[in-house]
C-alpha cells in the first residue's frame, strides 16, 4: 500500500501499476519508473518487470516439478507427487486426443505448458493482495504486480505465440495457396467465374476478422477474467480500512470471492487450452 | 455532470451485462439439465462441455463488471 496516497483511488490505482522499466523521460537515462505517468511516458519500449519476473518464476517452477517428477518415474504404483503429475498428464492427453485428430507431436506438449502455465499465473490471484506488494515495499520496490495474467502484455504474448502457430501449420499442411482459398473460396461459393471473383474480397474479409478475432479473443478473455477477479479483491480489501465490522465484512467477502474465484481461475486456463488445440485443429484440417 | 455521466455509464455497464450473462447461461442451463434428463450416463461429458462454454459465456460479462466496477471506484473516485 502506497504510504503517501492512502485514498481509495490511489489505494486502486496503486495496485493496477506495474513495475516498469523504460528510458525515463526527460534524459534521465534507463530505469524503473516511480510514478504512473512516468511509466506512461515510457511509450513501446518498456518492459513491466514484475510480469516478467513472475511468470518465467513459475514456469521455471512448472518445469522444475515436472521434470523432478519424470526422473522418478517407475513402472511400479506411484505415489504422491508422481500420481499427481501422472493424473495431470493424463487429463490434459485424454483432452488433447478428444479433440485433436491429426498427428503432431507438439500439441500435447504446448497444451500441457500452456495449461499448467496459466493455472500457476493464476493462482497468484488467491495470494492475499497487500502480502507480496507488502514485502515489495518493505524491500523498497515502489509497484509490484503479482499476477502476470492481469496483465494484457503477457495474455497478448502467449496468444501472438498461438497465432503464429497457427499460421505456420496453416501454411505447412495446406502450402501457401491450399491457405489462401481458405481464406478467400468460402463461405460463399459459386460455379460461376465471374460470381466467383466477385465473391473473393467478400470472403477475404469474413474469414480475415474471424482469423484476427481468434488471438484477440484469446487473450482478451483471459486478461479481463483476471482482470476483473482482482479488481473485485481490490474492492474487498478496502473494506480493511472501515473499523472493526467492515474488515469482518471484509474477510468474509474475501474468503467468499476467492473460493469462487478458484473456479474461474481452473477454468480459463481449461479454456485457454481448449481454444489453442481447436484453433490447432482447425489449421490442420482441410476444408 | 460529467461524474454522473460516469456513474450512469457504470450502472449500465453493470445491469446488461447482468441481464446477458442471465439469459445466456440460462438457456445453456436448462439445456444441460434437459440433457442429462434425457440420457444421465452423458453427465461427465456434458459437464466438461457446459463449463467450457459456460466459461465462454462469462468471459465478456465479467470484463464488463469489472471495466464499470473500475470506472466508479478508480476513475471517479470514492
Amino acid at each position: 500500500m502506497s504510504s503517501d496516497t492512502l485514498t481509495a483511488t490511489g489505494y486502486i490505482n496503486h495496485h493496477l501499476q506495474n513495475l516498469t522499466f523504460g528510458q525515463l523521460p526527460g534524459d534521465h537515462g534507463w530505469g524503473l519508473a516511480h510514478t504512473a505517468s512516468e511509466a506512461k511516458a515510457m511509450g513501446f519500449w518498456a518492459i513491466n518487470v514484475d510480469t516478467m519476473f513472475w511468470s518465467i518464476a513459475l514456469g521455471v517452477l512448472f518445469l522444475w516439478v515436472f521434470r523432478k517428477a519424470a526422473r522418478r518415474a517407475t513402472a511400479e504404483t506411484p505415489t504422491g507427487l508422481l500420481n499427481f503429475v501422472e493424473w495431470v498428464i493424463e487429463f490434459i492427453d485424454d483432452n488433447v486426443r478428444g479433440s485433436f485428430s491429426h498427428k503432431n507431436d507438439l500439441i500435447a506438449p504446448l497444451a500441457l505448458t500452456l495449461f499448467v502455465w496459466v493455472l500457476l499465473m493464476n493462482t497468484m490471484d488467491l495470494v492475499p493482495i497487500d502480502w507480496i506488494p507488502g514485502i515489495a515495499k518493505w524491500l523498497g520496490i515502489e509497484y509490484m504486480k503479482v499476477v502476470p495474467t492481469t496483465d494484457p502484455n503477457a495474455t497478448f504474448g502467449m496468444a501472438f505465440g498461438v497465432f503464429a502457430l497457427t499460421l505456420f501449420y496453416s501454411i505447412k499442411v495446406k502450402g501457401p495457396l491450399g491457405f489462401a482459398a481458405e481464406l478467400t473460396m468460402q463461405p460463399f461459393q459459386a460455379d460461376n467465374k465471374a460470381l466467383k471473383v466477385l465473391f473473393i474480397p467478400i470472403n477475404f474479409f469474413l474469414e480475415f476478422v474471424s482469423l484476427v478475432a481468434k488471438p484477440i479473443s484469446l487473450s482478451l478473455r483471459l486478461f479481463g477474467n483476471l482482470f476483473a477477479g482482482e479488481m473485485i479483491f481490490i474492492l474487498i480489501a478496502l473494506l480493511f480500512s472501515g473499523g472493526i465490522a467492515l474488515a469482518l465484512v471484509g474477510g468474509i467477502l474475501q474468503w467468499a470471492w476467492a473460493v469462487f474465484h478458484i473456479l474461474i481461475v481452473l477454468l480459463q486456463a481449461f479454456i485457454f487450452m481448449t481454444l489453442t488445440i481447436v484453433y490447432l485443429e482447425m489449421a490442420h484440417s482441410h476444408h | 455532470m460529467e461524474i454522473a455521466l460516469l456513474y450512469v455509464a457504470g450502472a449500465v455497464l453493470l445491469g446488461l451485462a447482468g441481464v446477458g450473462v442471465g439469459v445466456g447461461v440460462g438457456v445453456l442451463g436448462a439445456r444441460f439439465l434437459e440433457g442429462i434428463a434425457r440420457q444421465p450416463e452423458l453427465l461427465p461429458m456434458l459437464r466438461t462441455q457446459f463449463f467450457i462454454v459456460m466459461g465462454l459465456v462469462d468471459a465478456i460479462p465479467i470484463i464488463g463488471v469489472a471495466i464499470a466496477l473500475y470506472i466508479m471506484f478508480a476513475v471517479v473516485g470514492a
